[in-house]
């Protein structure tokens, strides 16, 4: 048998096939899922290390995370918080509605073509929903 | 890929066979999920964050207290699981993947126990 070439592709990869839903929801749900292992765990520990630390440990935490109080690199670390705590409020709806729809997928329900694209579409717009919700929440009602 | 032989299955080619915990301890962990990040959310969205004493005395009360010891469990598993699946995506072989299940295997563990640690502080250790 012929020696494979070694740089051949394995497979046609992103370029090649046309995006639809189930793609964009697909990459998504591993997206998110990842930046909430990683930036959600870490902040939900810095939290509750910061509460057991004490007031004053508290208060440094929601210097760098939310208020910038102080000024210097905690005003700047503020202003990324807000846009990463938005951003986790996203990825976590985004994860949880792709997530129910692995559970439906999971008992073999929903794979005709115009049924699965209707149900990824009806992430996105369940992810963006709940996110505006929250803040305008957060933001206004309190 | 491992051919079935005994050689193969001794340099760890092919199914490990654990495939099926590891699918049904992402949907179990899932569920938990389901239930104890709203409780998380909804409790937090109805607290005044920027006051210490309101958030210490609400996570040291007992029921809070355990929904955060089995959140941070429950989490840290589940991403674990799915931290996992990217890795085996993407890292193929050599030191790199040594390195990443050190990673897998280590800091999931060191994460929820300092999770743990702390709403235990919080629930036992006075004001």
């Amino acid at each position: 048998m012929a020696q494979a070439h070694r740089d051949r592709p394995l497979s046609p990869h992103l370029q090649i096939w046309r995006w639809g839903p189930a793609m964009l929801v697909s990459i998504l749900h591993r997206v998110t899922g990842n930046g909430l292992a990683f930036a959600g765990l870490g902040l939900l520990l810095w939290w509750v290390g910061a509460i057991a630390g004490g007031e004053a440990s508290y208060q440094t935490f929601l210097a760098y995370v939310w208020t910038g109080t102080g000024g210097g690199l905690a005003g700047w670390t503020a202003l990324l918080g807000k846009v990463v705590l938005i951003g986790l409020t996203w990825a976590f709806f985004q994860h949880l509605a792709t997530g129910l729809r692995h559970f439906v997928l999971d008992i073999g329900a929903g794979y005709e073509l115009s049924a699965n694209a209707r149900w990824s579409v009806l992430t996105l717009v369940f992810s963006l929903a709940g996110t505006a919700l929250v803040w305008a929440y957060l933001l206004t009602a309190r | 890929m491992g051919n079935g032989t005994s050689i193969g299955r001794v340099r760890g080619l092919g199914s490990s066979h654990h495939g099926t915990r590891h699918f049904l301890a992402s949907r179990l962990s899932a569920a938990g999920n389901l239930v104890l990040i709203p409780y998380l959310a909804i409790s937090l969205l109805l607290l005044p964050l920027h006051d210490y004493a309101t958030v210490h005395t609400w996570l040291a009360q007992p029921v809070a207290a355990t929904a955060l010891v089995l959140l941070f469990i429950n989490t840290v598993w589940h991403a674990r699981l799915g931290v996992q699946v990217m890795l085996e995506d993407y890292v193929h072989g050599g030191a790199g993947k040594i390195a990443v299940w050190l990673l897998i295997t280590v800091v999931p563990v060191a994460a929820a126990a300092f999770g743990v640690i702390c709403v235990i502080r919080i629930a036992l250790g006075g004001v």
